[in-house]
């Protein structure tokens, strides 16, 4: 038997069979598999809330889903609950995209530079456990009741995770591609630019991740101290209007808001994170649905 | 096969230890002197190597075998240009040194094809022919139809075959190969025997492969060298003739293989006593 021949008869064998015909006939399952859980957990919280209400607690303020749902679906009927989701989500990109542009730069200069990471690293770490709100009487001071003042908060809560993201990633290379890699003769930038950087990109994204859930928390407290004269509202200002009116069906549906939100800009970050995983086989194939 | 009485004559023994009387340095593509290596400083200083002198013609085909902490995978960055000796002399006369690994190393991010063609990217070919190489070489290590995978999705002889396919876009005329079928089961291995000698046939390389497995040695080197352990030095060197093609089964390797199992064993017993 010639040696190719067997070889590729092994190579067949160790591939395993197809899979390819499965998948059209798992896809409506595997979205079920995916949608029940959460459509469970709503159902819940649903039913608790219903349940507080029903007890009578608080009675005069306390609306129950069977009120407050309505009036939200009242709220997106109109242009305004819209206008103001647009002028906050306005405010988390531009806050955003400042804290990934300065964060990706400090974490690449300290990642580089043993010095600077001797004098940031611990800085960086520290900055993470400063509450944002605690940023503004500060922010007020240098930037004034302005857009510029929730950016800067945004960064300061925003910044620190994505650079430890890419500081950890690129400590985390693996020794061994970088031998291989130096090797091959990839040196200085072509090095980072082939071999660290793609491999850091895990750990970049989950820092991303958790800079997004830092950056939104930023915006909504900077949303309630900071009122903007002459700007149109965002969805925090709503919020204190609510509070002032002492109205609770209103102040629920922005809650909902807020929360849906945050929660499908996170959800953006876990498939990128998942569809990463899956790309470089981290991922049990069992559990990748 | 051809198969004769005197096939099976035992492998001439060139030198027993070292040092030894080094080969004509002219047609040496690999040469070692004296060299040595330590690491560390002062009382925790630990000597890796020790003068070992060794030289590899060109096209020769040499194995380097022993025990844990025979300063192998040393040897090899040494030679690779990754860290330098501590006193000695290694010369590789300005010959491009690719270098192979037990794991295949792949970048995980990159499809098969991907990743040999990021080896002759470093190099500098332009991108019209790299693909074209990229294809040749895939075809080289049988893997035509595999050049869109990932890493992942090859088994563990597929992948050490995209890193052989690698390291020849590196266009080295010595492959180092530190222990690369270690981590594959024996049937794997034995098809990729085969497959590692054409290729070097073909290519017509200069190939320094370190490995622990003594059949292994015996099945491919024109040459193979024993190393002592801490530290490491040439303690036995084996000329195995080659009389047509070899199998992992043959007789002539098997012989081979006692001895330096007998070599090897040897020397381990040294450290027991």
């Amino acid at each position: 038997m010639a040696v190719d021949q067997a070889l590729q008869g092994l190579d067949r064998l160790e591939l395993g069979p197809r899979t390819a015909g499965r998948r059209a006939a798992g896809l409506v399952r595997k979205t079920w598999a995916a949608a029940w859980p959460k459509l469970l957990a709503i159902a819940l919280v649903l039913l608790v809330w219903q349940i507080v209400h029903l007890t009578g607690w608080k009675k005069l303020v306390l609306k129950g889903p069977d009120t407050v749902l309505p009036d939200l679906w009242q709220m997106a009927q109109h242009g305004q609950l819209w206008a103001a989701i647009g002028v906050t989500m306005k405010r988390a990109l531009i806050g955003y995209v400042l804290a990934m542009i300065i964060g990706s730069v400090i974490g690449v200069l300290v990642a580089r530079i043993p010095p600077l990471r001797a004098a940031l690293g611990s800085i960086i770490t520290g900055l993470q456990t400063m509450p944002s709100i605690a940023w503004y009487p500060f922010a007020i001071i240098l930037f004034g009741l302005s857009t510029a003042a929730i950016s800067f908060v945004m960064v300061m809560g925003a910044a620190p995770s994505i650079a430890n993201g890419l500081i950890t990633g690129v400590d985390y290379t693996p020794p061994l591609l970088l031998r291989a890699g130096r090797t091959m003769g990839l040196r200085g930038l072509a090095l980072y630019r082939y071999l660290i950087l793609p491999a850091s990109l895990p750990a970049f994204v989950a820092g991303m991740k958790q800079g997004w859930a830092f950056a939104w928390r930023s915006l909504m407290a900077g949303e309630l101290v900071v009122t903007i004269a002459g700007q149109a509202p965002g969805l925090g200002v709503w919020l204190n209007t609510y509070q002032s009116n002492l109205d609770f069906a209103g102040a629920a549906s922005i809650i909902i808001v807020i929360l849906v939100l945050g929660i499908v800009v996170d959800g953006f970050f876990s498939k990128a994170d998942m569809a990463l995983r899956r790309r470089r086989g981290l991922l049990d194939p069992s559990l990748s649905a | 096969m051809r198969v004769s009485d005197d096939q099976v004559t035992p492998p001439t023994i060139v030198s027993g230890a070292s040092p030894l009387s080094a080969e004509p340095a002219v047609s040496a593509a690999v040469a070692l002197t004296d060299v040595s290596k330590a690491y560390g400083t002062g009382l925790a200083q630990l000597l890796a190597l020790d003068q070992v002198s060794l030289t590899v013609a060109d096209g020769e085909f040499v194995c380097i075998i022993g025990a844990s902490g025979c300063g192998k995978s040393t040897l090899l960055n040494l030679v690779a240009g990754l860290d330098e000796p501590t006193s000695g002399e290694v010369d590789t006369g300005g010959r491009r040194v690719g270098l192979m690994f037990q794991e295949p190393a792949l970048f995980p991010w990159l499809t098969a094809a991907k990743n040999v063609e990021l080896a002759l990217r470093a190099r500098g070919v332009p991108r019209a022919e790299r693909r074209v190489q990229t294809a040749e070489l895939l075809e080289t290590v049988r893997l035509s139809g595999f050049g869109d995978k990932r890493p992942h999705e090859l088994s563990g002889g597929m992948r050490q075959r995209v890193a052989m396919a690698r390291a020849l876009a590196q266009n080295a005329d010595v492959l180092l190969m530190d222990e690369p079928f270690g981590a594959l089961d024996a049937m794997t291995r034995d098809l990729l025997h085969d497959e590692l000698e054409r290729i070097c046939a073909e290519r017509t390389l200069t190939v320094l492969f370190v490995t622990h497995n003594v059949r292994e040695a015996a099945r491919l080197g024109d040459r193979v060298i024993v190393l002592s352990s801490r530290p490491g030095r040439v303690i036995a060197e084996y000329d195995v003739p080659r009389r047509g093609p070899r199998r992992i089964d043959s007789p002539e390797v098997a012989n081979m293989a006692a001895i330096l199992t007998d070599r090897l064993r040897e020397e381990m017993g040294r450290h027991g006593s």
